[in-house]
């Protein structure tokens, strides 16, 4: 019961990161029906905005994940102006091409400049205290990632509810040209969404750093994926969603690792995604109709 | 004269759908345009709210030529839709779907004084404020998109269709909506396929074939028309 517990809340630490990352992808998708594959290295620029500032710097933990979001929003937001508005009009397999493109010139443009190798955060950036809780190890890190997701989400949702863009945003996800005859404009609301999204990506990159405590220009390819996979669990495109799907293929992979089959780990997450795409393409919250992914 | 469209020409893809329209519309009119399907009368629409940009011709409203502004702009000057098939926000409740419609306004007391005119003019809408669009009945989502155009305070309106796929009653109730809408001071420029109760409220209209406009006249005189009681109204 106890080793349940700690791999519960090992994967709920773990989960909350790839919803962070889930939520870039699927409002992205939700908005301009791309799956933005370079999603994944905003994530890896924001750790190592982070590792730069935190290093380089005496700044501590939250300016340093507070800079790491911004310099992703302005990144999301240069991504999404220089490679894909061009191509709005498109075939949608030319936009997925040039995201990969996109993806891999990040991570090479990056490499080049710091080389391949792995970094470490240097001690002391979050307190290293862990706490036992009848038999089950949480630590401070893992807490402040999950309380730091929480309220993260719980803005995003309060953005994307309550404020005039967040709802104009739904509203361009739904119907861009009804939006256009409301008076919104599109391509600003498109700019928006890549910048939450993307100020998400920066704080996962953050977390995805300090949980495994090493960087490298590649590292944001495997969380991208998984949160992809979350994405489509949850059902593409559908913001609740994002949030159940990161959780639980958090969850899952951290029991299949817990449980004696830690070289499984991966296959696990991706067979869950064949199993939902052959099952229900939709998700499990998303609409009927099944997305093509 | 508050509109015009002065031999207006668009491309369709490699299809020309509007063969050089010329058509006015004074203040205060309900202006009707009549057609088959396929006549142009939807891509007239789109085009005058700016989402096609047409080959040649020219869109002047109050004075200005408009012809190279963007959607917003237009919302902005006072030309706002309901297009055909409604297309209301599903997703979101009828509340925001309203908000959405005064997204280029600023002063929110306005706004707000504005939402509770148009529940009053749709009790059905106010009771079903919280409900996302997607729940509501065709002729309440047909209200809502009214309603919704109506709250970016238009000086004219464009009405894409109302009656499309709504029973009699309910389509009578719109048309009536619609002359209290005209008589409140907003022009109207009405879509439709169901000539007869379009020509019945409209002080004038235009019968669209194939991108051409044939005839024009007023509501009477349309009606009374050969041409028109032999296609459109089915005598």
């Amino acid at each position: 019961m106890e080793r349940f517990l700690q791999q519960i809340v090992n994967g709920v630490s773990l989960g909350s990161i790839y919803a962070l990352i889930a939520l870039g992808y699927t409002m992205v998708y939700g908005i301009i029906k791309l799956i933005n594959f370079a999603h994944g290295d905003v994530l890896m620029i924001g750790a190592f905005v982070s590792f730069a500032v935190t290093t380089f710097t005496r700044l501590g933990f939250i300016p340093a994940l507070l800079i790491s979001m911004v310099t992703c929003m302005c990144l999301g937001v240069i991504i999404e102006r220089v490679a894909y508005k061009p191509l709005r009009n498109s075939s949608r397999i030319a936009v997925l091409i040039t995201a990969i493109g996109v993806s891999l010139l990040l991570e090479y443009t990056l490499m080049y400049f710091v080389g391949a190798q792995t970094r470490s955060f240097r001690q002391g950036v979050l307190p290293a205290t862990i706490y036992n809780i009848g038999g089950v190890r949480i630590s401070v890190q893992q807490i402040i990632i999950i309380l730091l997701s929480l309220v993260l989400m719980m803005l995003l949702q309060f953005i994307v509810r309550k404020t005039k863009q967040g709802k104009a945003m739904r509203a361009v996800s739904f119907d861009k040209e009804a939006a256009q005859l409301m008076g919104i404009n599109v391509d600003r609301t498109i700019s928006f969404t890549f910048l939450l999204g993307s100020a998400l990506a920066g704080a996962a990159g953050v977390m995805v750093g300090i949980y495994y405590n090493s960087i490298d220009p590649l590292m944001g390819m495997m969380p991208g994926l998984k949160a992809f996979v979350a994405a489509v669990f949850g059902g593409i495109g559908n913001i609740p969603g994002a949030m159940v799907g990161g959780l639980s293929i958090g969850v899952i992979e951290t029991l299949v690792a817990g449980y004696g089959a830690s070289l499984y780990r991966d296959a696990a997450v991706f067979a869950i995604l064949i199993l939902v795409l052959i099952l229900k393409p939709s998700g499990l919250m998303g609409k009927g109709g099944g997305s093509k992914v | 004269m508050i509109f015009e469209l002065q031999d207006l020409v668009v491309n369709y893809g490699v299809i020309r759908a509007l063969k050089g329209i010329s058509l006015q519309i004074d203040e205060g009119e309900i202006v009707t345009l009549i057609g088959a399907n396929g006549a142009g009368k939807s891509t007239t629409l789109r085009t005058i709210s700016g989402l096609i940009k047409p080959k040649s011709g020219k869109i002047v409203f109050d004075g200005a030529d408009i012809t190279h502004q963007n959607a917003a702009k237009r919302v902005a000057a006072g030309i706002s839709q309901a297009p055909e098939g409604r297309r209301v926000f599903a997703e979101l409740t009828v509340t925001e779907n309203l908000e959405m419609g005064a997204f280029l306004r600023k002063n929110k007391a306005e706004v707000r004084a504005d939402m509770e005119e148009v529940f009053g003019r749709f009790p059905i809408l106010a009771e079903r404020r919280k409900q996302p669009a997607g729940t509501l009945s065709g002729g309440e989502q047909q209200m809502l998109a009214i309603g919704r155009a109506l709250m970016a305070k238009p000086r004219m309106m464009l009405l894409d269709e109302p009656s499309l796929g709504l029973a009699p009653i309910v389509v009578k109730e719109i048309f009536a909506i619609i002359r209290e809408i005209n008589a409140a001071g907003t022009t109207i420029f009405l879509v439709e396929q169901n000539a007869r109760m379009a020509l019945k409220i409209a002080n004038r209209g235009y019968v669209l074939e194939t991108g051409t406009i044939t005839l024009t006249g007023t509501g009477d005189e349309l009606a009374a028309a050969d041409e028109v009681q032999r296609s459109y109204l089915g005598h």
